[in-house]
């Protein structure tokens, strides 16, 4: 204690002992004190980095030019309306320096070619991370409160997203998840709501089982609950991991709540063609191959491949899965059981009938289903069975008889792409990113714990990646962006068309196929303008049999059995209310033209314009096989029409793959002369 | 205070050296042998049996895995040998070793990392001499690339590309001058991207060639025209080498 006071006094003496030494000891101290920021500054990481891209483009031949860009210090780019105050660029020097793109190591690679400059929209809006940072691990990997690490690359579409509601040709990935969020029921349960205050709606059709008994069986139900994908490998219904017993009683209670519907199983006269004589499996094969049923309906095939369309459900094991009576009405006319089904009354002949259900019903695997046994079910199975329901949510997708669509059922996940880390509880081991809580979340609900009801989807890691990019799009951060930046979703319209022409049209379903108005699907062409397009006598032969406009497509119009008199209907609505004023038919040329005009209108076809390389006007030469079939378009197609979609195809039909050849008057008139004179035989050249 | 700016250094440098060997580790990131995995069997050669030259987008998944398999001397497969699976920084394997099957095969599933380019991955099997090794090129796409890939499938491929698909059938063969695959490398890596652009945009006449190659000037945009050759530059097999400033390097 002694040695201490006494070394401590003569430190003292020795440092202050006199005014001059204390002063110098003083200043020293200062001085010191001062260097500590430079100092810091001189060692800190960014300025490392900074001295680092100094030496790489030290020998490049555009050193000189490089160097006069290189700005040293802390660079920010700050931009108050979008909340943007990045400095990522004190490190990433090399962003927008186009002789560095043969530099792969970070930071100083060059920023690959998007449509966005990164001085207009900074980094963390696509990237996420922490733009005010200045070292590597608070910007990109902070977990602190409010903060969160960057987006991994392959959920960078995510970034686009935000602002982006609409569907875009290059961010595939977030289309198809979004699609998916609509799709696979996803918005049945969870309420998503874009930045601009609509709400994501779905757009699959999950089937109504108010009278669920009048098609199929209790056990079938129970064995599709159990595992819908052993059933269909491409069934969209989740696996809801169900006990035997849950199973059981489910399936218990929607038997015992179905109500028959008169006409589901009733087709007296269908009944009776079925048992006049026995059909032709072969004959069942034709008629579902010219039917077309493969555009919309998949089957297995014997190699295990999963063949045809996904609008409608699988057909693999449908004869495990329908009663025979049922099959036939639906055949008869689909929209009794359900009027809002996307399948086509196709106005089968009752012998058609029975030759496609005989058919459907060879479908059958003997297996599938085998084992199960259910006792009669009792009430207290038939009341827990409906508390499941209730529990499960399962009327948040199907109408069910004594349950109500529950509201607000799951999670809103409108803003889960932002959500503080503080409040996921994350599995152990599991890195702390919202990236990898959704990816785990979709693939293993259940290991979230026992309480979760989530089901189980059978999702491809492509899938899985989509739907997060998705849902990683829906951040905070995009609801405060200015409107201004903002790009709308394009939905369907809600265009119904009018009268008995609009009923045939919801009772053909041309909407699951062709789009009209803003409104369908896109496997068929868009009818908006098919009124101006084509002439009617073509319209009523391809009503009454659609033949091959494309012969390289397997996805056909198929043949519906309309009566004369609703043929006509449908074909005077269609050209009547289905113009454009584009089309004018006034200064259009003629139908028919000299020899001189159209002879020339050939030599365009042939040399200049080299339309064969896609089209066939004459099948014995041509053998151009993308665009439709022109051997008969003069008798198709109205000369109006053709002129102006030579001058711009993508203005009659946008994103059309025939490119606009900027054709002159002239020309554009010669070939359509030579495309009138195109009559074609009957039957010649279509049946390619 | 010369003791808290000697930990700054000590700090700063350290994190430097760390970087270095990251940058340097970046090269080849091993994948440290799994210690489970028991090989039974030792092989001589390691030849590839599908999933090279696949492209995705960056930072995801590839489509295919990557199946190798592993031979003696004669080339007879060789069940129960180790495989090791590496790559540049950012490409992970899942699982980055494992043993070959009865068949002799090893299969790993690639996700490609975050950077456009061509990636060499190596497949290694430790051998009796000396280790065997293989290696598989695969393709990731850049958000350009990628967007020219999407164009191509829509206006280019069905004549581009001679391969037939059941839901698609090639134009290829129905064309009397036959268009370049864009795969094509000794023959595209030739033209300029202005060459490429002419002909895309005003058609195969732009470069005294086929009229068949319609023009695109007006139903393409200049920035869907450069995405669509950034795209064939990245499948150009051999690889493009863009002719640019040649820089002298020390």
């Amino acid at each position: 204690m002694q040695s201490i006071r006494k070394y401590i006094s003569s430190a003292w003496q020795a440092l202050f002992g006199d005014p001059v030494r204390a002063f110098g000891v003083v200043s020293l101290v200062l001085l010191l004190a001062l260097a500590v920021t430079p100092t810091k500054e001189h060692f800190s990481q960014w300025h490392s980095y900074q001295r680092k891209y100094l030496s790489l483009i030290r020998d490049r031949g555009d050193a000189v030019s490089m160097r006069r860009r290189f700005e040293p210090g802390i660079h920010q780019i700050w931009m108050p309306e979008l909340g943007v105050v990045d400095r990522c660029t004190t490190c990433h020097l090399g962003l927008s320096e186009a002789s560095l793109a043969d530099e792969h190591q970070q930071p100083f690679r060059k920023h690959p070619a998007i449509p966005h400059s990164v001085d207009g929209f900074g980094c963390v809006i696509c990237h996420g991370g922490q733009g005010a940072a200045t070292t590597v691990s608070e910007a990109h990997h902070s977990e602190r409160d409010g903060e969160a690490p960057i987006l991994p690359t392959r959920y960078i579409e995510a970034g686009c997203g935000q602002c982006h509601q609409n569907a875009m040709a290059g961010t595939p990935q977030l289309n198809l998840g979004r699609t998916m969020l609509a799709r696979y029921g996803c918005v049945r349960c969870h309420a998503v709501t874009r930045p601009d205050g609509t709400k994501m709606m779905p757009t699959d059709h999950p089937p109504s089982l108010v009278h669920v008994a009048d098609k199929t069986t209790r056990e079938w139900i129970y064995s599709w609950l159990k595992d819908p994908q052993a059933y269909a490998a491409t069934a969209t219904m989740p696996n809801y991991k169900l006990t035997d017993q849950d199973a059981s009683d489910i399936s218990a209670y929607l038997i015992s709540s179905s109500k028959p519907q008169p006409g589901d199983t009733s087709a007296a006269s269908v009944k009776n063609a079925s048992a006049g004589s026995a059909t032709n499996p072969a004959d069942g094969a034709s008629l579902y191959g010219q039917s077309f049923c493969s555009s919309c309906h998949a089957v297995q095939n014997a190699a295990g491949n999963v063949v045809g369309g996904d609008v409608g459900p699988e057909l693999t094991r449908i004869g495990n899965k329908v009663k025979p009576e049922w099959l036939n009405a639906w055949l008869n006319n689909p929209r009794i059981y359900d009027a809002t089904t996307p399948m086509p009354h196709y106005r089968f002949t009752p012998r058609q009938i029975a030759t496609l259900a005989d058919y459907l019903h060879s479908k059958t695997d003997a297996d599938y289903g085998a084992n199960v046994q259910l006792a009669a079910a009792t009430p207290q199975q038939i009341a827990r069975g409906r508390r499941l329901i209730i529990d499960g949510g399962c009327a948040a997708c199907h109408e069910i008889n004594g349950v109500q669509t529950p509201q607000n059922f799951a999670p809103d996940l409108s803003t889960i792409g932002s959500k503080p880390l503080a409040q996921i509880a994350f599995l152990p081991g599991m890195e702390h990113t919202v990236s990898t809580y959704i990816v785990s979340k979709i693939r293993q609900p259940r290991a979230f714990g026992g309480a979760v009801k989530m089901p189980q989807f059978a999702l491809s890691n492509a899938q899985t990646d989509a739907l997060t990019t998705a849902l990683l799009a829906q951040t905070g951060r995009s609801r405060t962006i200015p409107d201004t930046l903002r790009v709308a979703a394009a939905e369907d319209t809600n265009y119904q068309p009018a009268g008995h022409a609009g009923k045939l049209m919801t009772e053909l379903a041309c909407f699951s196929c062709h789009r009209i108005n803003g409104r369908g699907g896109d496997m068929a062409p868009d009818l908006t303008y098919e009124g101006s397009s084509v002439q009617r006598q073509w319209l009523t032969d391809f009503l009454k049999n659609p033949n091959t406009l494309r012969p390289s497509l397997i996805r056909r119009m198929p043949r519906f059995n309309l009566s004369d008199s609703d043929n006509k209907e449908l074909t005077d609505f269609m050209l009547a209310v289905y113009q454009t004023s584009a089309v004018d038919p006034d200064t259009a040329p003629s139908a028919t033209n000299p020899p001189q005009v159209v002879e020339q209108g050939r030599q365009l076809f042939y040399s200049k314009f080299a339309c064969q390389s896609c089209h066939i006007v004459d099948t014995k030469t041509d053998k151009g096989y993308i665009g439709p079939t022109l051997t008969q378009v003069g008798s198709r197609l109205t000369p109006a029409w053709t002129y102006a979609w030579l001058k711009n195809p993508q203005a009659l039909r946008p994103g059309t793959a025939e490119p606009n050849q900027k054709m002159s008057d002239e020309d554009a008139r010669a070939l359509t002369a030579f495309l009138m004179s195109l009559k074609g035989t009957s039957g010649k050249g279509a049946k390619q | 205070m010369m003791k808290r700016v000697n930990t700054e250094v000590l700090r700063s440098s350290a994190c430097l050296a760390l970087l270095a060997v990251v940058a340097l580790a970046g090269c080849k990131s091993g994948t440290q042998p799994n210690a489970a995995l028991k090989p039974t069997g030792t092989g001589a050669a390691i030849v590839e049996t599908s999933g090279g030259h696949q492209v995705g987008a960056t930072g995801t998944a590839l489509k295919d895995p990557v199946v190798v398999q592993v031979n003696d001397e004669q080339g007879t497969a060789v069940p129960g040998a180790l495989v090791q699976f590496q790559g540049p920084a950012g490409v992970s394997f899942e699982p980055a070793a494992a043993l070959t099957d009865t068949s002799g095969q090893a299969t790993t599933a690639v996700t490609l990392g975050g950077i456009a380019g061509r990636y060499q991955l190596t497949a290694v099997t430790p051998g009796k001499a000396k280790p065997a090794s293989l290696d598989v090129i695969e393709t990731a796409l850049g958000y350009q690339q990628r967007l020219g890939a999407i164009l191509a499938d829509k206006y280019c491929t069905r004549c581009h590309d001679p391969e037939s698909s059941a839901e698609r059938v090639s134009n290829y063969d129905n064309l009397e001058t036959k268009p370049h695959a864009f795969t094509d490398g000794n023959t595209l890596n030739k033209m300029s991207d202005a060459d490429l652009t002419a002909i895309i945009q005003y058609g195969g006449p732009a470069l005294k060639r086929s009229a068949l190659m319609p023009p695109y000037e007006k139903t393409l945009s200049l920035a869907e025209v450069r995405a669509l050759i950034a795209y064939t530059r990245a499948l150009a097999d051999p690889p493009y080498q863009p002719a640019g400033t040649v820089y002298a390097h020390k």
